[in-house]
């Protein structure tokens, strides 16, 4: 076992695909010789060669449709955006030919490729370094989204997304690239995708969420027990397409309220995909109404006010109260974090 | 890494000793200390900036070290009616062409108020999602050109954003439309930690203008009589109809690619002191004393007062407070909708009205 940390784990997997999988390839910018801006695959050009760690030419386009071709021809292609922001300009690849190149040909080709990029806000990064748009990739028939909130599912889920016989966009919150190290095995152990992780059981409240959100969602969770006597249960929903839902209904079904927390907006974003289905499927165990809590529909501001964009525990532990005191308004007042 | 069919312009060596002709306005003496006083004045800010980062008062900054002589004999090129779509290195340019040290700051630390430059007005942002800039310039130099203007479009890459294919795509609809838009690249050497040999196998970037009937020609970016007079006739033709151009300036990227990023990692450190010997502002600094038109002393006064400037921006940023807690919603839409009221008031609820850093 060894102490690493959800880049490190990164690292780890990515390693670990290519000694098993002469196929794997890893190609994007500045990943070989410099080992990602991250550092997600540091080393593993000295260690695989230059033909198999791949420094690209800047082009996200060409990134993600070489991918494609590499795919059909048997390689399993791991390709880097060095930011979420900076994926756009690979979406008509993905979406255009990734995504359906397995439908069109009644599965004759298809495409087991790895997108991975870093994403979401709170690095203090510059414009365009803060994006949180997984419900654009989710909106897509044909990829799944997946998404490691720990350096162990960081390692299981990736070793799983680069085996998986179909696209994967693998998002990686960059806030806790470096927040926890955890120690894990390097054993080839894959984790399953499609499934979600119950990370805490409890009966009065369900709190689902991914991403860096599971720090602050976990960190509420323990002070709704210890302060208010609120039980919580937390759900990293870790692959949102396809989505197992039927962890977040069971859930439900006992603690009859569900607080849904994510970094992206609020229109559109994931969480309403999982109430709607909560309000399709699950509308007679609900207690309350379904909470959300998540960023606000504006571009995320700068480094300066990042912060007040950025959810908090404060905001987690309120719309939690709201949910298990229904119809009453929570009596005694909020307590209130310094503000960052 | 000049071609034979690609024209090369140079005019100062390194050694600041003179190739050729100088065209005649290396002979006016205000106009070629003023880009002198630009390219110190960037240099300057530039560190201050790293130091700044360094200590924790600024956020990531992309130093222009070592290029200067482009960025200022590029803006010096443009009028004030030009408009110019620069990328996140363009800074030094932006300087020259009247955006503010603590404006610069401000954007640096992610206070959206640093995009609202009080001049020029009609200039775009810095571009940080690459290449992406080319196209909004060719618009611009479209809607110039419907209205009859003499104005002329100018925009910046870097030798790896000329791999994207916006940049392609902008430079063939300007040729289509022969639109007034100049395109330049700071081939610095440089896309982070991808040399410019992995980033195109075509021996010039300069060519790439052919594919697309764009005329396209290098120039030593390292000397500023030889950018500022390439720009001001390409920008010249444009203003009379003679449609885009493409400039290659060759510079040295003299530093890390921001300073997030450590070159050490990939850069040959021999390589770096080779390029330093090749830095612009030495060269220009013998030619103004071969002329006699500077010496020690000016050197000194002029220091003296672009630090004094500099720190009184840093203050002035370091003072400033922070936007109101509800900016982030009143910029979304020229009119506040009824659907984002509610967030709003949240916003304020929990952060308070003012701007008052919290
Ligand atoms: C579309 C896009 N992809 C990736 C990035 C991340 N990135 C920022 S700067 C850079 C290298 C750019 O190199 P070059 O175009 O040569 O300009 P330079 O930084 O050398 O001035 C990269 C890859 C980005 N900003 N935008
Ligand atoms: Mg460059």
């Amino acid at each position: 076992m060894t102490e690493v940390t959800l880049v490190q784990a990164v690292s780890m997997a990515l390693a670990r695909a290519m000694e098993e999988d002469e196929n794997v390839v890893l190609l994007g910018e500045d990943v070989g010789v410099n080992g990602g801006v991250f550092r997600a695959t540091k080393g593993l050009q000295k260690k695989f060669g230059s033909e198999r760690v791949i420094d690209t030419p800047l082009a996200e386009a060409a990134i993600a449709g070489v991918a494609v071709g590499m795919a059909a021809q048997g390689l399993r292609p791991v390709a880097e955006f060095q930011f979420m922001g900076f994926s756009y300009p690979g979406l008509d690849q993905i979406i255009c030919h990734a995504s359906r190149l397995r439908n069109r040909t009644r599965g004759r080709l298809s495409c087991p490729i790895v997108y991975r990029a870093p994403y979401g806000g709170g690095i203090h990064g510059p414009e365009h370094h803060s994006e949180s748009t997984e419900a654009l990739y989710a909106h897509i028939p044909g990829l799944r989204v997946v998404i490691p909130s720990s350096p162990v599912r960081a390692y299981g889920l990736l070793l799983a997304a680069i085996r998986d016989p179909d696209p994967v966009i693998f998002l990686e919150p960059k806030r806790i690239y470096r927040a926890v190290k955890q120690d894990v095995e390097d054993d080839g152990e894959a984790l399953p995708l499609d499934l979600c992780f119950t990370l805490r059981d409890g009966d009065d409240v369900t709190l689902v969420t991914w991403g860096a959100a599971v720090k602050e969602t976990l960190a509420a969770a323990e002070t709704l027990d210890s302060r208010y006597d609120i039980d919580a249960a937390v759900i990293d929903v870790a692959t949102l397409t396809p989505l197992d839902m039927d962890t977040i209904l069971a859930s439900v079904e006992k603690t009859g309220r569900c607080v849904i927390v994510h970094e992206a907006p609020s229109t559109g974003g994931f969480g309403a995909e999982i109430a709607a289905r909560l309000a399709e499927r699950g509308l007679l165990s609900l207690l309350s109404p379904i909470e959300r809590v998540t960023g606000y529909d504006v571009v995320p501001p700068g480094a300066r006010t990042e912060h007040r964009y950025l959810i908090n525990e404060d905001r987690i532990i309120a719309a939690a109260r709201r949910a298990v005191f229904f119809p009453e308004a929570p009596t005694e007042q909020d307590h209130t974090m310094e503000d960052a | 890494m000049a071609d034979e069919k690609i024209p090369y312009t140079q005019y100062l060596q390194a050694d600041g000793s003179v190739v050729g002709n100088l065209p005649e306005f290396a002979e006016d003496q205000e106009l070629v200390l003023a880009l002198y006083r630009h390219m110190n004045r960037a240099r300057r800010f530039d560190t201050k900036a790293v130091a700044m980062q360094r200590t924790g008062r600024l956020p990531t900054f992309p130093p222009a070290l070592g290029q200067e002589a482009f960025h200022v004999g590029f803006a010096s090129a443009m009028s004030a009616d030009d408009i110019l779509f620069p990328t996140y290195r363009d800074g030094p340019a932006q300087m020259v062409r009247g955006v503010q040290l603590e404006e610069l700051l401000l954007f640096t630390a992610g206070d959206e108020r640093g995009s609202d430059f009080q001049v020029p007005r009609c200039d775009f942002p810095q571009a940080i999602p690459i290449a992406t800039q080319t196209a909004h310039a060719v618009g611009a130099a479209y809607a110039m050109k419907l209205r009859g203007e003499k104005s002329v479009a100018v925009t910046t890459i870097g030798d790896g954003g000329s791999s994207k294919g916006d940049f392609y795509e902008a430079m063939n609809f300007a040729g289509v439309w022969q639109a007034p838009v100049i395109f330049l690249i700071n081939n610095n050497g440089w896309a982070i930690s991808t040399p410019r040999d992995r980033q195109s196998a075509a021996p010039t970037l300069a060519q790439k203008g052919d594919a697309v009937g764009v005329p396209g020609q290098q120039v030593d970016g390292n000397d500023v009589l030889a950018v500022y007079h390439v720009v001001s006739e390409a920008i010249a033709a444009a203003r009379s109809g003679k449609g885009p151009a493409l400039i290659e300036a060759l510079t040295h990227r003299l530093t890390d690619h921001s300073t997030a990023d450590d070159a050490s990692r990939y850069r040959d450190a021999d390589l770096l002191s080779e390029q330093w010997k090749e830095e612009p502002m030495i060269r220009l600094r013998t030619y103004l004393s071969n002329q006699g038109w500077w010496g020690k002393e000016d050197e000194e006064s002029m220091l003296t007062e672009l630090d004094q400037e500099i720190e009184r921006a840093v203050e002035n940023f370091e003072a400033s407070d922070a936007p109101e807690a509800a900016a982030m919603f009143d910029y979304m839409y020229a009119e506040l909708p009824a659907d984002l009221m509610a967030q709003r008031a949240e916003v304020i609820a929990a952060h308070g009205h003012e701007g008052d850093g919290s």
